[in-house]
This record gives C-alpha cells, structure tokens and sequence, in this order.
C-alpha cells in the first residue's frame, strides 16, 4: 500500500507539470496586453521597463521556469515563514497578480475561507441528505419512496445552479423576503445574531449546491446498496437471525460505503469548479469569482495559479480516493 | 447387421417422416408468418416500457420542433426593437411579454432554443467521435493503449470549467475574425465543450472493445483475412453503439449546461445573438421586477436536460440485453 501510494506520488509531479505547461501554453496565446490600461502619455520605454518588471519580455520557457520556481519553491517558504515567522523567502520575487500588483497567494489566501465555508457546508449537509435517502430507497427498491427519490435527483442533474439558484433567490429573498440574496463577506461572527445572519445567509448558496451533490450521491449510494442486498453473504446474516437493522446498517452498508466514500473524495474538487457558478450568482467572493474577476481583467499569473490549483486539487483528491479504496476494500491490493 | 440396421433406422424415420413433418411445418408456417424480431424491435419494445423515457422522447421532440419550427408559426424578429412596447407582462400579441427594449419574449426563447439545441448536438456529435476514436482505438490496438489512456487521464485531471472559461477569453477574437462573430463564437463553443468532454465515452468504449475484441466472431473475421479497419468498422463498431448511443444523450444534456453556463457567466454569446443562457443572464438584471424573464429560459434549459436525461436512463435499459424481455 505504501509502495503504491509513493508510485502514485511520483507519478503526480509529471502530470502535475505537464498540466502546468498546457496551461502555460493556452495563456501564452493571450492577446492581451496588461500594459494596455496604461496611459499613452507613458513613454514606450518606460512601458517597456514595466513589462520587463512583469516579467515580460523573457523567452517563454525561462518564464515558464520562473512561475514553477515560484509556485514550487519561493510560495511553500512563504507559507513557512508566515507560520514560523522565519525569514527563509526574504527578498525572493512572488507571483504577481497584475490586476493589484500584490502576491497572488495572498490574495488566494484571503478569499479561500469564503469558498471553503459555503462548498464544505454544502457536501457536509449533501452527504447527511443523500446516504439515509439512498439507504431507504435502496432497501424499499421501486416504492413510492424510491420513484420519488429518482425524480428528484434527476431535477438535482437536470437543474443547472445558475437557474436553481436565481429561482431559490426569486422565491426566498425577493417574494418572501426571509434570506439575502447577496453573500455578506465582511460579516463578522461575535454574537448570535450576527451568527444567525451568517446562517441566513448561507442557506442558499447552501441548498443550491447541496440539491446537486445529493443528486448524485444518493444514486450512488442506492446503487452500491442494491449491489451489495442480493449478495450471499447478507442472506447468511439473515439465515442467522440477525436482526433486520444490524443486516442492512451494519453489514450492507459498511461494505456499499466502500465505493461511496471514493465517490465523495472525487466529488470534492468537482464541487470547487461547479462553485465557481453558485458564487457568482451569490456574490460570494471566494476564489471561484477570483477566477471569473481575473478572466475578465486578463491578470494571467492570477488565472495560471488558480486554474493550476484546482488542478492540483483533482490530482490530490484522485490519489487519495485510490488510496482509500485500497485501504477500505481488502480485497484490492495493488501491488 | 449393418443393413438390417439401416433399414432400421431408416423405417422410423419413414414412418414417423409424416407425423414428424407435419408439426414443424406448421411451427416453420408459424415462424414465417411472424418473420423473425430484430434487434432494434426488441430495443423499442424495451424502451416503450420505461415511462418516464417516453415522456423524455416525446418531451425533447417536442422542444426540438418547437424551436425549429416555431419561427414559421410566430413570425415576429427576435432582434426586431420596439421601445414603445417594451417590458410587457404577457397578452395575446407577446404571449411571454417583452423585454426591456420591446423584443417579443417567445420569438427570443425559440430562437435562443434553436442555438443552444444545435450547440448542444453538435458538440455532443464531437465529443461523440473524439471519444469514440480514442476508445477504439486504444481498445483494438495494445500498443497505443497505454499512451491514449494516459493521456485520457490527464485530460480528466484538467480543471474543466476555469480551462473553458480561459479557451473562451482567448480563442473569442481570432475566431469571430475568422468566421465572423455568431459563427466564429458557436465553432469556438462546441470545439471547446467537445474537446473537454470526450473523455468518459472514450473510457468505456475503450472497454467495451477490449472485451469484444477476445470474442470468436472477431477471430473468425480474422482468419478469414479481414483487415484491421474491415475489423473495426463492420464487427466492432456495431456491438459499442449502445455505449455510445447512452453517453450521446448525456452529452447532449452536459453541452446544454455547459453552453448554458457559459453565456451565464458572460463569456458565452453576444446579448443579439440569444441562447437560453444568455436569455437568463440578461433577465437576472430585471429579476426584482420580472422573474418571469428568468424563469422561462431556465425551465427551457431544465425541461431540455431532464427530457434527455430520462431518454438516456431508458436507452440505457433498452440497450442493455441482460434487462431486456423481462
């Protein structure tokens, strides 16, 4: 197992590069200029000095070199240094956002709490909806119970956020007036009523991601249970008197939560990209709008880093989910 | 002995030849009056069966005519202003009202159908053959296996939506130059969502051919001299086109979410050329005032996705010989 999960490592950091570079390449292409927003009066060459201050200017590999030394390298110092307060990344250059000519990680850093509130309530209450209701409709198979639940997760697939989100705003903050329609993210939680405001608040964005999630998962989740009640086994633990609740709860799900919980693990950076939609109707400034405020300006060192992260996040989650299955399903070893 | 065995074998057989033949030939009469089912028959029995995909059908047919052909029956411009009339609720003469610069609300939601249906079949068909190619062929051949599904998993390793997002900020002008703006911007569309969704039809048609491929129809192809391609084409192809027929109407219903989203976010469409999505983006600026301006469009998109996904589920069933006939 180890063995393996180090194979899996090693081979993350060539497709971790290679991710890199063809994100490198499609911004290559951009045709815009950031010293466009610049002034005409500003002589050429001091423009030109502005761009080679950018880091412009350079031939395409030593920058692509220069952003991988940076993001690798100078960024894990800086995050050292502000844990430990040493000094390890003094004086070295950071990647520089070109919207507000600050490091782009600081920025990414101060809208990372936003998103990870609203996303990581959203799969916490998605997958509290979502296993009993696959459990049940699994065990009840074709009741009304599991007809219901199959139409409901297909509107959960088939409502795309941008239209479950503007109609939960139309009902519930403009007709019935009970929640805001935009994310307050200056809010600070210091007493119950602002908590309680803070909890109005995220129940939307809340509940339009969670619709999707639960969607997904509570088919899932019935379909491994169906899987595993026909088996051999469950008809042992029935033929031995178990009770009803120890066969199902106890030996059925636990081994149908084996492909469930690699499910859930796959989904987590699935969520970060479908966010990016939830946020923007929302207003929530977390890094999903970042990106979205960071296309539209151009600021491409800001769209590498973000773009690259999310990346990352799909390669992590990927390892740990195979990692996972293997831990949990004895019967897979992959050495 | 052995003629006397002979005519014993032989006087059974002429005295029971009468009885004998006279019950197949009325059970032969009987299979030549019914002439044997096809496949296809059985496929469509199957299907019939399933509810909710008829609905489905009967559903995306339906919304498909509708924007089609809906343009001859309403025949008012959809860019066609009128700053008198503008932000009507709805009556005989704009039956979903109008907008905020007096543009008839319906003859904008067929048009705008019209645009995402056809980005949605087109990049479907795309992301259809990309995958299709990439799973035959790293399915028949062993060597490029290995290449072809690594590279399958970087492609699903990229994150999807900020890459599409990025495609469209900068492929926007070059293309619109090239072709022109609406053409220039639905190339860029569907090559950006096919390019991106290729890859979970290539993975199970990849697997479908592998197992295919050890069958004794193949072998005999084989060594009766077929070529590889007479192989592919006439012997492999036909036996995945369930698989693919499945994931070409969930391919329908992600390009439409996609497209959707997209022009929602801004950077699908321009506002005078409508799509359901950019129909919704525009009405979420009126949405304290009139909601109806949102929901149409979005209930277009909704009921397009769920017909399809309902199509697809029953497909799936139809096609699947271990469900079928029971």
């Amino acid at each position: 197992m180890l063995n393996f999960t180090i194979r899996r490592l090693v081979l993350a950091v060539p497709t971790l590069l290679f991710i890199s570079l063809v994100i490198f390449l499609l911004l290559e292409l951009a045709p815009g200029d950031p010293m466009a927003q610049v002034p005409l009066t500003v002589p050429p060459e001091v423009k030109e000095k502005m761009r080679e201050a950018l880091g412009l200017g350079q031939p395409m590999h030593i920058r692509f070199w220069k952003w991988i030394v940076q993001f690798f390298w100078i960024e894990p110092q800086v995050l050292i240094d502000s844990m430990f307060g040493t000094t390890f990344s003094e004086g070295d250059l950071r990647v520089i956002s070109w919207q507000t000519r600050s490091p782009v990680m600081d920025i990414v850093v101060q809208r990372i709490p936003q998103t990870l509130w609203v996303v990581g309530t959203a799969y916490v209450v998605a997958i509290l909806i979502a296993l009993p209701i696959g459990i049940y409709s699994a065990y009840r198979q074709y009741s009304w119970f599991d007809q219901m639940g199959t139409f409901v997760s297909m509107i959960g697939f088939s409502v795309p956020p941008f239209f479950s989100g503007v109609l939960v705003i139309v009902i519930f903050s403009v007709q019935l007036g009970w929640f805001p329609s935009i994310y307050d993210t200056t809010l600070v939680v210091n007493s119950w009523d602002s908590f309680m405001l803070q909890l109005k608040q995220m129940i939307m964005p809340v509940m339009v991601l969670a619709l999707q999630i639960t969607a997904q998962l509570s088919r899932f989740m019935r379909a491994s249970m169906l899987d595993n009640l026909n088996q051999d086994y469950v008809r042992t633990a029935r033929a031995k008197g178990l009770s009803e609740y120890t066969v199902v709860m106890v030996h059925v799900l636990r081994n149908s939560m084996i492909p469930v919980v690699t499910v859930i693990a796959l989904g987590i950076p699935a969520i970060f990209g479908g966010a990016i939609i939830t946020e923007q109707v929302f207003k929530v400034n977390g890094i999903g709008q970042l990106l979205i405020g960071a296309i539209q300006a151009n600021d491409l060192p800001m769209v590498q880093t973000l773009t690259f992260i999310f990346a990352v996040l799909i390669v992590l989650f990927n390892l740990i989910a195979d990692v996972l299955y293997g831990i949990l399903d004895p019967r897979i070893r992959y050495d | 002995m052995t003629d006397h065995d002979r005519t014993d074998t032989l006087i059974p057989d002429e005295g029971l030849a009468p009885a004998s033949t006279a019950l197949p030939t009325t059970g032969v009469m009987e299979e030549l009056a019914t002439p044997p089912r096809s496949q296809w028959r059985d496929v469509w029995d199957q299907f019939k069966t399933h509810k909710g995909a008829m609905i489905g059908a009967v559903l995306f047919i339906f919304i498909v005519v509708g924007v089609y052909l809906g343009p001859y029956l309403w025949s008012i411009d959809p860019t066609q202003i009128d700053i008198r009339s503008r932000n009507q609720g709805p009556s005989w003469a704009h039956p979903f009202g109008t907008d905020q610069l007096g543009r008839d609300i319906l003859a904008r939601m067929m048009s705008g159908g019209q645009t995402s249906v056809s980005v949605g079949i087109t990049a479907m068909l795309l992301a259809l053959f990309l995958g299709s190619l990439v799973g035959v062929v790293a399915g028949f051949f062993k060597r490029l296996d290995g290449p072809l599904m690594r590279l399958t998993d970087l492609f699903l390793a990229l994150p999807l939506l900020p890459l599409l997002l990025v495609m469209m900020l900068l492929f926007r002008e070059p293309l619109s130059a090239a072709f022109g703006l609406e053409r220039g911007i639905f190339i860029l569309i569907v090559c950006a969502i096919g390019i991106t969704s290729w890859m979970p039809t290539a993975r199970i048609v990849r697997g479908d051919v592998l197992a295919i491929k050890e069958r004794e129809f193949v072998l005999a192809a084989r060594s009766i001299g077929t070529s590889n391609s007479q192989i592919i084409t006439r012997h492999i192809l036909p036996n995945v086109l369930s698989p693919i027929m499945v994931s070409a109407t969930l391919g329908i219903a992600t390009a439409i979410i996609t497209e959707s989203a997209l022009s929602f976010l801004g950077l699908g469409f321009p506002p005078d050329f409508p799509t359901w999505g950019r129909l919704l983006f525009d009405g979420v600026d009126y949405l304290q005032q009139y909601p109806e301006r949102v929901f149409w469009p979005g209930l277009a998109i909704s009921l397009t996705v769920l017909s399809v996904n309902y199509l697809g589920d029953g497909l799936r069933d139809a096609l699947d010989p271990r469900i079928r006939g029971r």
